[in-house]
């Protein structure tokens, strides 16, 4: 009954969802193969509505994608006894291992600031930190993305959205070769005047195939064959290349 | 070429990897150290996980060394009887070492242990080599190439417990050699490497073995303690990636090949003061890293706490 009651209010809340999201995707999932350098995504899709195109208020599209959250610990060098040495560290415990926010416009144009701190959409609000009573934890924060960004893991693309026409709407969002394995959540938000009004997601899994999936389930599920087998391998190839150099010198 | 590697979870140029193996294994082939300790932080420096490096070198090294005891197997440059006492040290040793990392790594800190280990074994051992060896090119030049006796009566002549080593020529006790296998058996552990380049040093000057012997006897013992090590990274922190490590040793063992070779014909000086200067690079590199400004104050580790 309660249940019904919030249903019937959140339909109250959001009359008639003026906008929607039409989504498409180049990929439905990453395949990590022997050669996997990396993947393009492209997200493309459409505003359906109902009734005429909105003038009086300006349209954003944001595409977020997220890889699996992990914790992290972050450590800053100091000099001591004239060596530098890792001194303090941060825990963070939760911190997505990939990140992009695509955008039409830059981020505080298109989107309310107490809206960003509910769905967490740029890249400081979705890395959370229990630790945040320090001062300068901050310090350790812009670190973790400075570094992740280094690795084009953390990806900032602000305007990187084409809009036409209001309508249709496309970007793509490149992958790193380092990726973690899992399920990333793709996320399209649609904003008028910095408030969402419609949010559509999916997710793209990301995983190892073939050789890669059953080398990586041997080492974990098995690893004393595992072992075994990379020292045979070793042993193997190491007789293997004296062999052949004792028959080349005859 | 790039290719994906399972287990470090990153994709690399498969040629570097052939290329690097290669340049390592004709060291290895040449001074009869695994090249771990070269090989370790070149791995490093292209982006892989530290712990897989390390324990991916490992296996890397039993390919290596197997090709290069080989080759000196065929020469009879091993010493079997030496070779296994040493053995027993080493794995006493890497036993006693990992007890020691894992109470290290329990207080923090032991990337900064490590790295001064290495600056200050490298060094140590580096820079006496290096006037040692120094030393002796000069005087067989004044001597007229005779042969300096480089074999004295020390203290580890008047221990108990004494064996004949035949292929070293020596008859002295057993007590010295189970030490320097178990010393290097522990730095072995701390350090990640085959230790090697602890060893070949030891042999010669504490032990008083004949230069030629040295190398393949190294490599002997250094198959099984690495072997050992391989093993205990794949079954606890499953860190061993065996594409990695195929690419690596393919490379390895053509190189050490090469490299044993190459050692044949160059005098036991030479090939020493060369050894020497490599060690003192990697140790000023080291160094050179700990004491200047980092461009990046800032690393991450994995887990939240540690």
């Amino acid at each position: 009954m309660i249940r019904l009651l919030a249903a019937l209010l959140l339909l109250i809340a959001l009359p008639a969802k003026a906008e929607e999201i039409v989504l498409g995707l180049s990929r439905d999932q990453v395949a990590i193969t022997a050669n996997f350098d990396g993947s393009d995504i492209l997200i493309f899709g459409a505003i359906k509505r109902e009734e005429a195109i909105p003038t009086d208020s300006e349209l954003g599209v944001i595409v977020t994608i997220a890889g699996p959250d992990q914790p992290v610990l972050i450590r800053r060098k100091d000099r001591k006894f004239g060596i530098w040495v890792n001194t303090e560290s941060v825990a963070v415990d939760v911190a997505p291992t990939f990140y992009a926010v695509a955008t039409t416009a830059p981020l505080s144009d298109i989107l309310d600031p107490i809206e960003d701190t509910n769905t967490r959409i740029s890249i400081s609000k979705a890395i959370r930190s229990v630790e945040a009573a320090q001062s300068d934890t901050q310090q350790f924060i812009d670190a973790l993305v400075r570094i992740r960004s280094s690795q084009e893991l953390y990806q900032v693309l602000e305007g990187a959205v084409d809009l036409e026409d209001e309508t249709l709407f496309r970007t793509h969002v490149t992958l790193p070769s380092n990726l973690t394995e899992g399920d990333y959540r793709a996320e399209i938000y649609l904003t008028r005047d910095g408030q969402i009004v419609d949010l559509y997601s999916t997710t793209i899994p990301v995983k190892k195939v073939g050789l890669e999936r059953w080398l990586y389930n041997l080492a974990h599920d098995n690893a004393l064959m595992y072992g075994l087998m990379s020292l045979a391998i070793a042993i193997g190839a190491g007789w293997g290349a004296s062999a052949a150099f004792s028959l080349l010198r005859r | 070429m790039q290719i994906y590697l399972p287990i470090a979870e990153v994709s690399v140029n498969a040629f570097l990897l052939l290329g690097l193996g290669g340049l390592v294994g004709v060291l290895s082939g040449m001074f009869g150290v695994g090249g771990g300790f070269l090989m370790t932080p070149l791995l490093f420096f292209i982006g892989i996980p530290p712990a897989v490096a390390v324990a991916t070198e490992a296996n890397q090294i039993v390919a290596s060394s197997f090709s290069g005891v080989l080759a000196h197997f065929k020469r009879k440059t091993v010493d079997l009887r030496m070779g296994t006492v040493l053995l027993v040290g080493g794995l006493v040793g890497s036993f006693l070492g990992i007890l020691l990392f894992n109470y290290l790594r329990s207080l923090g800190q032991v990337d900064l242990l490590v790295k001064l280990c290495y600056v200050t074994f490298l060094g140590i051992i580096g820079g006496l080599m290096f006037i040692e060896s120094l030393n002796a090119i000069r005087r067989s030049k004044k001597a007229g190439g005779a042969v300096p006796t480089r074999r004295k009566h020390n203290w580890v002549h008047n221990l108990p417990f004494k064996v004949k080593f035949r292929v070293s020529g020596l008859y002295i006790s057993v007590i010295p050699p189970l030490l320097v296998g178990m010393l290097v058996g522990v730095l072995a552990a701390i350090m990640g490497v085959g230790g090697g380049f602890i060893m070949v040093p030891a042999m010669i000057y504490l032990l008083g073995m004949p230069t030629k012997v040295v190398v393949g006897t190294s490599l002997f013992q250094i198959i099984f303690v690495t072997a050992f090590t391989t093993m205990l990274h794949a079954t606890t922190n499953f860190t061993v990636d065996v594409v990695l490590a195929v690419l690596l040793l393919i490379g390895g063992v053509i190189g050490a090949q090469i490299g044993t070779r190459i050692g044949v014909h160059m005098k036991a000086e030479q090939l020493r003061i060369l050894l020497a200067i490599l060690v003192l690079a990697v140790c000023g590199k080291l160094a050179f890293d700990l004491l200047v400004t980092p461009s990046e104050f800032f690393s991450l580790g994995t887990g939240g706490h540690a």
